[in-house]
């Protein structure tokens, strides 16, 4: 087999990988933009909230020590402690239904029945707020993040393709690790959303505020609900990129990333969200790959707002996405 | 409790009870305009109780104040003999008074089915937990709340379109889709805003004998809105009649056929 067709493969593969990564966040977005209409701006800073919560937690960090230093002259850091990885894990999701509490109550809440821009200004207002609010509660330096995770190449695999091509596959641990989280994450979401109570309410929700109201759903708790929902998947999103290249505010740019995955996807299909990550993973790596050094390299820059742009000029609506028929 | 002694038998048999629900003295503002004026009325169990009048009357505002979407500036509202207090509307929902919308509220994006389920949210106990972990009586919950669905279907001749996403229906079957849906919540009082606008003669016919058969069955407490006359007066047992959000009458159907308020409102006497 030739060598060119080789490496190829080893890109596709580590292709898809990332794309999960991107699936990961665009599902934050779909969540949130299913059950209230809002376009959630904030989603990516919320996966590097998430991060540094868990930094803090696991570091056993005193949260606005900064703060707290420079009030009363004090020379705290850290507590001395540190927290088991799965506690801090548990003790971060509280963090966050806390938040999706507060969001809903401060904010939200009180737009209900606003325009969608309005909605989504003020989730622009709550990413800047939630990402000078971790600063302060954290600190701001670039952390490291290892909840015990396995990462560097996979043996298995990089043996097993020795010996049919002569060539070992570079396959990420963590990346397998992400992957098989993802899938089971999605699994689990459509599940929920399909055969539960509250996965039903959360349908009705998105379809029709008033009919849901008029069967006994809370709005306010399926809205707490979904941005728990959609902190736990920024929270999963935020472990793994944190893992592989540090928690930092960068973290809170692959929420950029996330739109074209969406334009692909549609805004309102799960399984779209993921399908449209592993596109644009793998579109991005095998176009670097394959034309990039024709062109100075520097395309996964690009590629994907390039990619989703062109879908949109012939599927509006995005792959997946529900159709869009205005009756006259 | 309330007292259900005070009841009577009507004409072709059915048992009426006492009052279920009464408003008294509901006065709504919305900013200077005045939607309803000073209105009381009572809701008798079992009974077809209509509301009717010109467009504008109020009679739609009204349906609200009982739902929970509007909180009336002034009046109190008794239900089952106490005093209710504002409420959200989905909180009155699951106290047992199930309604439809006038302009169709459905999930567009589920099935019938699916849509019907939803009715049933009242009568769900288990958790969030439970409900992910699929323990703990969920299931046995749910299979239970699947059969009291699958009677209203059958009960409602929609066997046919239960898999159906609700998007696709048309008009008549849409309307019949929401009164299930209603009906699925086991309500004390069953709300419908104006169940027949739109529809053509046979379907009409339908949703009227639906209406009847409801109750006959379920000795479902209805209070139903619409101005079509001819229609209310065939089906309901008492009638009230709005004008400009003041009452004009209120009485059985032939009593109230004869008041001259009413027949002025409807003929369209000056208002002076």
């Amino acid at each position: 087999m030739p060598d060119q067709l080789v490496w190829g493969m080893e890109v596709f593969l580590n292709g898809l990988m990332t794309g999960v990564l991107y699936s990961l966040v665009a599902l934050g977005f779909v969540l949130i933009f299913k059950a209230s209409g809002i376009f959630n701006y904030a989603q990516g800073v919320l996966a590097l909230f998430a991060a540094l919560t868990l930094v803090g937690f696991m570091d056993g960090q005193v949260p606005f020590s900064n703060l707290i230093n420079a009030i009363f002259g004090t020379e705290l850091h850290h507590f001395g402690w540190s927290v088991p990885a799965l506690l801090a894990v548990a003790l971060t999701m509280a963090v966050m239904v806390l938040l999706a509490w507060a969001v809903n109550k401060l904010i939200f809440h009180h737009l209900v029945g606003q325009p969608p821009i309005i909605l989504f200004m003020a989730t622009i207002g709550l990413a800047y707020f939630l990402e000078g609010f971790g600063d302060i509660m954290w600190g701001a330096d670039i952390k490291k993040l290892d909840i015990g995770l396995p990462q560097g190449v996979n043996g298995f695999i990089d043996d097993f393709t020795y010996n049919i091509f002569g060539y070992g596959f570079f396959i990420d641990n963590l990346d397998l690790w992400a992957t098989a989280v993802a899938a089971l994450l999605v699994v689990a979401l459509i599940l929920f959303a399909q055969y539960t109570k509250q996965g039903r309410a959360m349908r009705a929700v998105a379809d029709d505020h008033q009919a849901a109201l008029s069967v006994g759903i809370s709005l306010d708790f399926i809205w707490v609900m979904v941005w728990s929902l959609a902190g736990f998947v920024a929270l999963v999103a935020g472990i793994m990129w944190g893992t592989k290249s540090g928690v930092q505010f960068s973290l809170s740019l692959i929420a950029l990333k996330a739109l074209p995955v969406l334009m692909l996807g549609g805004f309102t299909s799960i399984p779209g969200a993921i399908v449209g990550g592993l596109i644009i993973g793998v579109g991005e790596k095998l176009f670097e790959f394959a034309i990039g050094p024709m062109i100075g390299g520097a395309t996964e820059n690009w590629f994907a707002y390039v990619l989703a742009l062109i879908v949109l000029v012939f599927r509006p609506q995005g792959l997946f996405g529900e159709k869009i028929i205005e009756r006259v | 409790m309330f007292d259900a002694s005070e009841g009577y038998t009507t004409e072709d048999g059915r048992q009426i009870g006492g009052v279920v629900m009464e408003m008294k003295h509901i006065t709504l503002r919305f900013g200077g305009v005045v939607a309803i004026e000073d209105i009381s009325f009572d809701i008798r169990e079992g009974e077809i109780r209509a509301i009717i009048g010109p467009n504008g009357a109020g009679k739609s505002s009204m349906l609200n104040v009982i739902s929970g979407f509007y909180n009336p500036q002034e009046g109190e509202v008794f239900y089952k003999g106490e005093k209710r207090p504002p409420m959200k509307p989905y909180q009155v929902a699951r106290q047992g008074i199930a309604r439809t919308f006038q302009n169709i509220a459905l999930f567009d994006g589920m099935s019938v089915l699916d849509n019907i389920m939803t009715g049933r949210i009242r009568h769900m106990k288990a958790g969030l937990f439970a409900q992910s972990l699929w323990k703990g009586g969920a299931e046995r919950e749910e299979v239970e709340n699947r059969e009291a669905v699958e009677k209203i279907i059958d009960f409602l001749e929609i066997q046919r379109i239960r898999k159906t996403p609700v998007g696709r229906l048309p008009y008549g079957l849409k309307k019949r889709v929401e009164l299930a849906r209603a009906l699925a919540a086991e309500p004390s009082i069953l709300l419908l805003d104006e169940p027949m606008a739109g529809m053509n003669v046979e379907e009409k016919e339908d949703m009227s004998r639906f209406v009847l058969d409801v109750n006959d069955e379920f000795g479902t407490t209805t209070v139903l809105i619409e101005h079509d006359m001819g229609v209310v007066m065939d089906v309901s047992d008492r009638v009230v009649v709005m004008d400009y959000g003041r009452k004009i009458g209120d009485g059985t159907p032939d009593e109230v056929r004869g008041n001259q308020d009413v027949i002025d409102a409807y003929l369209g006497v000056a208002h002076d």
